[in-house]
């Protein structure tokens, strides 16, 4: 009688269990369908190459946007990279120096920071001492977001290769530092560039830090000094507003973006996957 | 120029050891440097954060995060209902988001067929990878106007009799938020379950089998216990998600500054207040309330954190990280 019950407890608790599966993928096959179908159909070239139209009135592009958000992660990238990945290489090179604990530490912390808390960090740090919004006080506040991202992705990268490749360069009589970047970085390049790549795909979809930095505009504009539009932030301006035309920019606009950050981590992931990992 | 190894021309061993060394210190240099941007950005972060917030930590003292009202108009500051929207929002999010998360983990641990594992892993996972305001962008035109006719007249004709369910049916509300918080938390809490259940050693769950424990019995009396602090761990790390998340918050939550009884009612959150007021703010003191939001805010969520790391180092010590949802 009671094996009976307790067998009949197992099925029934692994139905639940696929149950709560089939639930947890539910939400991203949802949303993506509602993207492709309401957003779909209004992408055409002149999204991606027209102005905004003043309210009202219908058609116009994000061509502002998409300019906008290259510029201003092109510059994030420029400024969080080099110290990403060298914070990341240091770690890894002197793994119990007391620096290297610390920034460890420091990273996971600045990880698990709201991104809207670094946007008011960006703010009093360059917009309130300028006196003005610009895309470069947007582009800091990812930077700031970017660097422990990265830092760790490296670190994590660099000690997959095997400590003997390291003693191999030594003992040829290859000074550190090229053992390091010609032997060990060179190893895992493809594996920091994923976790650049990845760490790209993240601060792409930011909103929150970019609304009292780069503000946003309804100009084309490549003055990096000046506000700028960004993707994410015409889907929030777009989605938010009282026109259906505007809707319908947002949910165009929401696809571009999703597709872009959606093939830049699932790029990063497989590449990741198949050289560290192997199949499992 | 130095060649190395492969060099031809001749030079003297000491020299090359001179070089060598110049070299490493430069190259040692530049790393430190770029390692100790890091903690003197934090530091640079909570010092801003702090003298941004001075006006009003100096007005208002700790009376800001006990008292309700919110008047810019009169300079005067209260951030009690945006923290009971955050810890009420986030704590939604936990209700629905770790029976879910945590069963997923255990399902892809124990009882998934192999080639089932990776595909639903990396499904959930990418749910990480959508950007917040898309998520809000989908509430407000899917979810909510869904919700509005089916869940919630459903919870208010059978549960009704509770204050939490009663009252009228907003579409934005602090359900939900707290429903979309979920979704967006899923990923990090399911991810960083399954690497530590993956580091329960296998005779945990032999032992419980050879004792006739049922394929269930075993999963949760010898595997999930092993794992239990890390499993917290990740719940918390989740947690730590929620309350910091602003865009799809914000776009959903009804944004009101008050503290309402009814789940169906609007509400707000730390981040959510400091999105939307921080540039309408128009007197200095309005910054330094926000400011100080801010740093409350920042403040909780790295408790937070580094509670979840410290739990989830204990159990897979180090050999999980939670990289997979980062």
């Amino acid at each position: 009688m009671r094996g009976q019950w307790r067998r009949w407890k197992s099925r029934i608790m692994v139905g639940l269990l696929v149950l709560a599966a089939v639930l947890a993928v539910l939400p991203l096959l949802l949303i993506l369908g509602t993207l492709v179908v309401k957003g779909a159909g209004s992408i055409n070239l002149g999204f991606f190459t027209r102005m905004p139209v003043p309210a009202g009135e219908t058609g116009g592009g994000v061509a502002h946007a998409i300019v906008g958000t290259l510029m201003i992660v092109g510059t994030a990238c420029l400024i969080g990279l080099p110290i990403g990945i060298g914070a990341g290489i240091f770690a890894a090179e002197w793994p119990a120096s007391r620096i290297g604990v610390a920034t460890r530490f420091i990273a996971d912390v600045l990880n698990g920071t709201p991104s809207i808390v670094v946007g008011v960090f960006a703010w009093t740090w360059i917009v309130a001492k300028q006196g003005h919004f610009s895309g470069l006080a947007g582009s800091a506040a990812l930077a700031v977001l970017m660097v422990p991202m990265v830092m760790r992705t490296t670190e994590e990268m660099i000690k997959l290769v095997p400590n003997s490749l390291r003693e191999a360069a030594l003992a040829l009589g290859y000074p550190r530092w090229r053992t390091s970047l010609q032997v060990v970085v060179r190893t895992c390049l493809p594996g920091i560039v994923t976790g650049a790549l990845l760490a790209v795909a993240r601060i792409a979809g930011e909103t929150a830090p970019l609304l009292f930095t780069a503000l946003g505009s309804q100009y084309m504009s490549s003055n990096i000094q000046q506000p700028m539009a960004a993707l994410p932030l015409v889907v929030f301006t777009y989605a938010t507003g009282p026109y259906p035309e505007w809707h319908r920019l947002a949910w165009a606009t929401a696809l571009v973006l999703i597709i872009v950050v959606l093939v830049l981590s699932i790029a990063a992931r497989l590449a990741t996957r198949s050289r560290f990992d192997g199949p499992r | 120029m130095t060649e190395g190894l492969d060099s031809v021309e001749v030079v003297s061993p000491v020299a090359r050891l001179q070089g060598a060394a110049t070299g490493d210190r430069i190259f040692r240099t530049l790393l430190t440097l770029a390692a100790l941007a890091i903690p003197t950005l934090l530091g640079f972060l909570v010092y801003e954060l702090w003298k941004g917030s001075q006006p009003a930590i100096g007005k208002f003292g700790f009376d800001f995060l006990a008292t309700s009202t919110w008047d810019p108009v009169a300079d005067k500051f209260g951030a009690l209902p945006l923290i009971f929207g955050t810890l009420l929002s986030s704590l939604i999010a936990l209700v629905i988001a770790v029976p879910l998360s945590v069963g997923v983990a255990i399902f892809l641990t124990e009882f998934a067929p192999g080639p089932l594992r990776r595909p639903v892993a990396f499904v959930v996972e990418l749910l990480a990878a959508i950007p917040s305001v898309v998520y809000g962008l989908w509430g407000i035109f899917f979810l909510i106007p869904l919700l509005r006719t089916t869940l919630f007249p459903f919870l208010q004709n059978t549960l009704g009799f509770l204050p939490l369910f009663s009252g009228t049916i907003y579409g934005n509300s602090m359900l939900a938020a707290g429903i979309i918080l979920a979704i967006m938390i899923m990923p990090y809490i399911m991810s960083v379950t399954r690497e530590v259940l993956a580091t329960v050693p296998g005779s945990q769950r032999e032992a419980a089998l050879a004792l006739g424990a049922t394929r269930w019995e075993a999963a949760w009396t010898a595997v999930v216990p092993y794992a239990r602090s890390g499993i917290v761990g990740a719940i918390i790390l989740g947690l730590g998600r929620a309350l910091g998340e602003t865009m799809a918050v914000t776009m959903l939550i009804g944004n009101r500054h008050e503290i309402a009884t009814s789940l169906f009612a609007p509400g707000y959150t730390m981040a959510a207040a400091i999105a939307n007021e921080f540039t309408e703010a128009s007197t200095d003191m309005h910054f330094a309330a926000l400011a100080y939001v801010a740093l409350v805010l920042f403040a909780v969520t790295v408790v937070v954190n580094a509670l979840a790391r410290l739990l989830i180092w204990k159990v897979s010590k180090g050999r999980a990280s939670g990289g997979a949802a980062l």
